[in-house]
């Protein structure tokens, strides 16, 4: 079997298994977030936190419920941070080692893992303690994705309600998604990761000698638990520094398979709740389309550029094995690099620096899709729909009616709000990749020229769509790059959420609007078409310029 | 006034555009280079500003290369303002031929009516409440209801239309329009209008586009548009430091026209950023509007605002009224039903007979039906005493020598028969029956000849004819997804047959003005656009309650007050074509927006190499259109860019075609032709573009 074909399998497998995901897991996120009962702990919480679970939100408050948690989370998360040194579980390092968490890094690091994004500037593994591993910000891991997750929800019964603009309970979704989806899924996740070889104790690590008769202090800790969440939540943050390229963290090729389908599954499902919680499966199926279109012509376009890969050290040995493991080879590295970055996760088993030109190109150009084929775990579907809205718009005015979308008009609120969503991350990618060069702080880089620029613009890309993963080559862990990349992250995250609920409420205010004969279809094949084509189109055309002047010069 | 529904309805359309406009309104083009009436337009504000920041820079620095993108700038900006003024213009037209009719006039106020002492006073002075008398040869001083008299009104300078109309107190054509003019007799006129608030003056606002307020599709839209302005602004702006980080990298590579070691020149941003932009939506966005509103004044419909027009588009149901508008004003005889033995001519000649002296349309029918199926002539009525219909006998007839005829009402014939000794046969019941489940309306003809049992002949079947073409308009609003209900105040079972003959899917049988605002109140109620016609006072409350009213210009001024829209033409079946202009400028927008953003590919193809292959030489590979040189280059995708607006001016008024079709065809046909056409085109344009360029001397 050579590696195309094996890469061809490992591809199709994971399209039937997401396929059954899409169907069962997206049916039990529906049963979750529509239910009426409350189970025992549940009560507990509410009552432990003052929630009546029964009071339904406006558009307002739900934003203020989401905002008022994170900046929680983010201030228990920076403090835990700075303490950790006089915490107990701090088994791995010598003493002093405080010094390592700066503020500007616990300040980085805590809205990184606040807002799904885990861009991580730092090594876990001599960095952090296992305390803050497993309380911070694995918590973080499982709330961050259950508010993205609950946002989403809110957007679809925007379409899905009408005349009152109740979005729900935000607390109610936090709860539950945490509780019924992530945790569990997770147990089972991690079990079977054990199961395939990774590490989940408490050690201060081992001290082994190596071939060479060196010294290498080995370090263990909860690392299989960490990784079922890092991939589940589409989160990405690592225990170890090189992420699942760590044999300890995703040690073998099924492992591999594994923790990519963990990365879809939830993004996958998700349109099915839309669909679902719609009355209408054909809308869910319509939005998947779309996101399958992009996500396996991604897929296909990276492992080609890789398979294919020109350039001078590819040429010389043979394949573009550069950066890349030999447990995944060539086809499994590219295609876990698509996934990582067709959703928010970030999780890395392999070098995007040293990628071909532009098979380096396309983890940059997923992100700039705005992570919606799939997406993370939530802002997946709230983005994709938000595009949605606006290929409405255009393509129902062509029909001759004022748009509207699943009998909602979209009118001149919707616009500004779709429109705003969808400015605020391409704005801060390219602000801060200008700031970055025009204040001279890409010279903390390795490479110059083209291959430097990308990797400046990578950086900016990933932490402005909360993705996380990055080009590396650059030396981050500066006050500088940790304030505009942490300031990227949380704006990047909040900014659009809160455009997206506004977007939910005046959904949800107005009445529907029966279907006609002259009522655009939104499940056909036609307006999948327009909807992937809308987002390609608008990206390139934002970012060409900026593509051009890194893996294009480069690459062509 | 009755206009018959033609099965092809008027194409909209308004022919090419005459060069002759464009020229004629350069003025009013340069007039709104203003800064401050262009910075309502955030589009073609940002290409001012550019045009404004090049001028600068040319003087500075100047160039042949640097000049001609400035003045080219400046033609994009003025092209833009050109399409809004040739738009304009054709309404100013109307308006000048409206104000010749509000002449000043005085007027003959009655200050203690019902005393007729008179008063002159300016018509300009008058108030709500007050009332004038008119004569022959007067003209109307002010907007109000007849509430004395009858007489003919020459309503040509608001209508056009040169046949006069008769005005009377009482009833829905009582309403007359100021700097209208009375041609025959007397009629005392309550005024109902306020100072200079009358129909003429709104008419000449609206036509004028003097207080135009962006519709909110227009205002979404706008947002959108400035969405993308942001966007591409960000990009260009962020590309500087970008730029010189490249430039920096690759020092050895020589300065460029476009790059040196200062970054790009400043042209070259504002030219890739003006490409970028949706000019060409932009500037064609408002002329679009006005154009939709022009389309309407065309067909003799005066739109209050857009809204009402963009409504239109969204209309999901019709409340058409069936009398005048799906079927012929009045009944006609459709055949002879013979019964008892009597022969079919025996009876059409009696029915013939009887109906000779007989005016109203029902009996005309008879006459000319008899006449086309027996070959019956009109004979001598010497001789004939003809009995009239009146309410108490509910028939007419003749009385011959010897013989006399009758026909009407089965009841009121069938008491006759028996009164004259005859005994009716079931038969004649069971006709009657058969007609009235139809939907016709049964006349029992019958006669005595003197000396013999009076007997029923037959019975003459009328019905109402349904308009032709009627059936396929239906269909066609069908397709559209659009719901038709037909409005009357016949029985349930009348009503059914002429709803299943004409084809509309649902009909309000003895409907009264309440059951009618009920049905608009229950449509709207599941989120459905309504759309209506009416004339009387008592469709007032449901034209202003319907998404779309259009009211009658025959009708009452409470009527036309109610409505948002008024037909000049009264002409009901005008609701069909004022939808589909609805959608029609709809369609315009997106299909020009689509077009605008499609373009934009192109341009980068042309505008990325020509900034950067000098540093980076592999991305003249992205030089697919094999442009000259980076000057003509940039140059070209200005050209195209300004171009293609004049191109597009006559589209933008006209609106693209349509044709009533289902949402998914429309979409398919206008995404191949302005979204694939949108790629395509920019990619030829200039490329030929740029092979004129690069023939003249020192650009190449």
């Amino acid at each position: 079997m050579n590696t195309t074909s094996a890469g061809v399998i490992f591809v199709l497998s994971l399209i039937v298994a997401l396929a059954v995901a899409y169907r069962y897991l997206g049916d039990y996120l529906y049963r979750v977030v529509s239910g009426s009962k409350h189970s025992a702990v549940e009560r507990g919480l509410y009552r432990a936190i003052g929630v009546n679970p029964a009071a339904e939100q406006t558009w307002g408050t739900y934003a203020r419920s989401v905002l008022a948690f994170s900046a929680v989370s983010l201030l228990f998360l920076y403090a835990f941070l700075r303490l950790q040194d006089f915490l107990f579980a701090n088994p791995n390092f010598e003493t002093g080692i405080n010094e390592r968490v700066f503020d500007h890094l616990a300040w980085n690091t805590a809205v990184s893992f606040v807002t799904n994004t885990n861009w991580q500037a730092y090594s876990g593994e001599s960095t952090m303690t296992h305390l803050v591993q497993a309380a911070g910000l694995s918590v973080q891991n499982f709330v961050s994705a259950a508010v993205g997750i609950a946002v989403a929800v809110a957007l679809v019964r925007g379409f899905a309600r009408s005349r009152n603009g109740q979005l729900g309970n935000f607390w109610v979704d936090l709860t539950r998604i945490t509780l019924r989806v992530l945790l569990p899924i997770s147990a089972v996740a991690a079990i079977l990761l054990i199961a395939g070889g990774a590490v989940q104790n408490f050690t201060d690590g081992t001290v082994v000698s190596t071939l060479t008769g060196g010294e290498q202090h080995l370090t263990g800790g909860l690392v299989a638990s960490q990784e079922a969440i890092k991939e589940l939540g589409t989160n990405g943050g690592g225990f170890y520094n090189v992420n699942s390229a760590h044999p300890f963290e995703n040690p073998s090729a099924w492992t591999n398979w594994l923790q990519i389908f963990l990365i879809f599954c939830i993004p996958v499902a998700l349109p099915r709740v839309f669909g679902r919680m719609v009355k209408d499966n054909r809308q869910g199926y319509a939005i998947i389309a779309v996101m399958g279109i992009l996500a396996i012509a991604s897929i296909a376009l990276t492992n080609v550029f890789e398979l294919h890969g020109a350039g001078t050290v590819p040429m010389a040995i043979g394949a573009a094995m550069e950066g890349k493991d030999i447990r995944f080879g060539v086809s499994d590295s590219a295609t876990f690099a698509a996934a990582t970055t067709l959703t928010s996760t970030g999780a890395v088993n392999s070098f995007h620096d040293s990628y071909t030109a532009l098979g380096g190109m396309m983890p940059m150009f997923n992100m700039m899709l705005g992570e919606v084929a799939p997406g993370g775990v939530g802002a997946g579907l709230y983005g994709m729909l938000v595009i949605a809205v606006i290929t409405v718009f255009v393509a129902g005015l062509m029909v001759g009616r004022t748009p509207e979308y699943l009998g909602k008009k979209i009118g001149a609120r919707e616009i500004k709000f779709a429109s705003l969503y969808f400015l605020i991350t391409p704005a801060l990618v390219l602000i801060g990749t200008a700031a970055a060069l025009a204040s001279g702080n890409w010279r903390t880089q390795a490479n110059v020229g083209p291959h430097g620029f990308s990797e400046v613009l990578y950086a900016f890309t990933s932490a402005s769509n909360n993705n996380g993963s990055a080009f590396g080559g650059i030396t981050v862990n500066t006050p500088w790059w940790d304030t505009a990349l942490g300031l990227c992250m949380l704006l990047g995250r909040f900014l659009p959420i809160i455009m997206v609920l506004g977007l939910a409420g005046s959904l949800a205010a107005q009445k529907p609007t029966p279907a006609s004969a002259g009522t655009l279809p939104t499940h056909q094949p036609l307006f999948v078409a327009m909807v992937a084509g809308v987002v390609v189109i608008l990206v390139a055309l934002t970012f060409l310029p900026a593509l051009a002047l890194g893996p294009l010069a480069e690459g062509l | 006034m009755t206009t018959l529904a033609t099965t092809s309805p008027k194409k909209i359309g308004a022919g090419l555009l005459d060069p002759r406009m464009l020229w004629k309104s350069l003025p009013d083009a340069l007039r709104k280079l203003n800064p401050a009436s262009l910075w309502r337009n955030p589009v073609m504000f940002i290409v001012w500003v550019g045009a404004v920041f090049s001028t600068v820079l040319a003087i500075t620095d100047p160039s042949a290369f640097a000049w001609i993108i400035v003045v080219w700038l400046w033609l994009t900006v003025v092209f833009a303002n050109l399409a809004e003024a040739v738009a304009e213009g054709r309404g100013k037209a109307q308006a000048a031929t409206l104000r010749q009719a509000k002449k000043d006039t005085i007027a003959r106020k009655l200050p203690r009516w019902p005393a007729t002492d008179e008063v002159a006073i300016e018509a300009v002075a008058l108030k709500q409440g007050d009332v004038v008398v008119c004569e022959a040869g007067d003209t109307i001083p002010g907007d109000g209801d007849v509430i004395e008299g009858i007489a003919s009104v020459d309503e040509s300078a608001i209508t056009g239309e040169s046949a006069p109309v008769i005005r009377e107190s009482g009833g829905d054509r009582s309403a007359v329009t100021g700097g209208t003019k009375v041609l025959s007799d007397r009629i005392v006129i309550k005024i109902t209008q306020r100072p200079g608030e009358s129909f003429i003056d709104r008419m000449i606002a609206l036509v004028e586009g003097a207080n135009r307020q962006k519709t909110p599709n227009e205002i979404a839209l706008n947002i959108l548009l400035a969405s993308l302005t942001i966007i591409f602004l960000l990009t260009v702006v962020t590309l500087q430091p970008m730029a010189i980080y490249a430039k920096a990298w690759q020092g050895a590579a020589p300065d460029t026209i476009a790059l040196g070691q200062d970054g790009l020149s400043g042209i070259v941003l504002v030219s890739l950023l003006v490409a970028l932009i949706p000019t060409t939506i932009g500037a064609l966005l408002s002329a679009i509007g006005i154009a939709g509103m022009d389309r309407l004044v065309q067909r003799n419909v005066l739109a209050m605002s857009g809204r009402a027009v963009e409504a239109a588009g969204d209309v999901n149901t019709l409340l058409l009224d069936k009398t005048g508008t799906i079927t012929l004003g009045n009944r006609q005889a459709a055949e002879f039903l013979p019964v008892a033995g009597t022969d079919a001519q025996e009876l059409a000649n009696a029915a013939q007979l009887s109906s000779l002296a007989d005016e109203t349309p029902e009996g005309r029918s008879i006459v000319v039906l008899a006449k086309q199926q027996y070959n019956l002539r009109e004979r001598e009525t010497a001789g004939l005493l003809f009995v009239p219909f009146t309410a108490q006998t509910r028939m007419s007839g003749v009385d011959l020598p010897g013989r006399q005829v009758r026909k009407g009402a089965a009841t009121a014939v069938m008491k006759w028969v028996r009164d004259n000794g005859g005994h009716p046969t079931d038969e004649v019941g069971h006709v009657v029956d058969a007609i009235s489940s139809s939907g016709g309306t049964p006349l029992v003809v019958a006669e005595v000849v003197s000396g013999q049992q009076a007997r029923a002949l037959g019975v003459i079947h009328l019905k109402d004819v349904v308009k032709q073409g009627m059936r396929e308009r239906f269909d066609e609003m069908r397709r559209m997804g659009i719901r038709t209900v037909m409005i009357t105040g016949d029985n349930p079972l009348t009503a059914k047959a002429i709803a299943d003959e004409a084809g509309v899917d649902d009909f309000l049988a003895e409907a009264t003005p309440e059951d009618k605002l009920a049905l608009i109140r229950k449509e709207q109620e599941g989120g459905r656009l309504v759309a209506m016609t009416g004339d009387g006072t008592n469709d007032a409350p449901a034209l202003a309650q319907a998404d779309v009213g259009v009211a009658m210009n025959t009708g009452t001024s409470a009527a036309k007050e109610a409505g948002n829209m008024v037909d000049l033409d009264s002409d009901p079946t005008k609701l069909i074509e004022i939808v589909e202009i609805g959608k029609q400028l709809l369609i315009t927008r997106g299909a020009l927006t689509t077009f605008s953003i499609a373009n934009d590919i192109a341009k980068y193809f042309a505008i990325i190499p020509a900034m950067f292959a000098g540093v980076y030489p592999a991305l003249e590979g992205m030089n697919i259109m094999r442009l000259t040189s980076p000057t003509t280059a940039i140059i070209s995708a200005i050209i195209f860019n300004a171009l293609v607006i004049i191109a597009l001016i006559p589209l933008a008024l006209r609106g693209v075609r349509y044709t009533p079709s289902s949402a998914s065809k429309l979409l398919t046909r206008n995404l191949w032709i302005y979204g694939l056409g949108g790629i395509i085109a920019p990619f030829i344009g200039i490329k030929l573009i740029d092979m004129i360029v690069s023939l003249i001397p020192g650009i190449s």
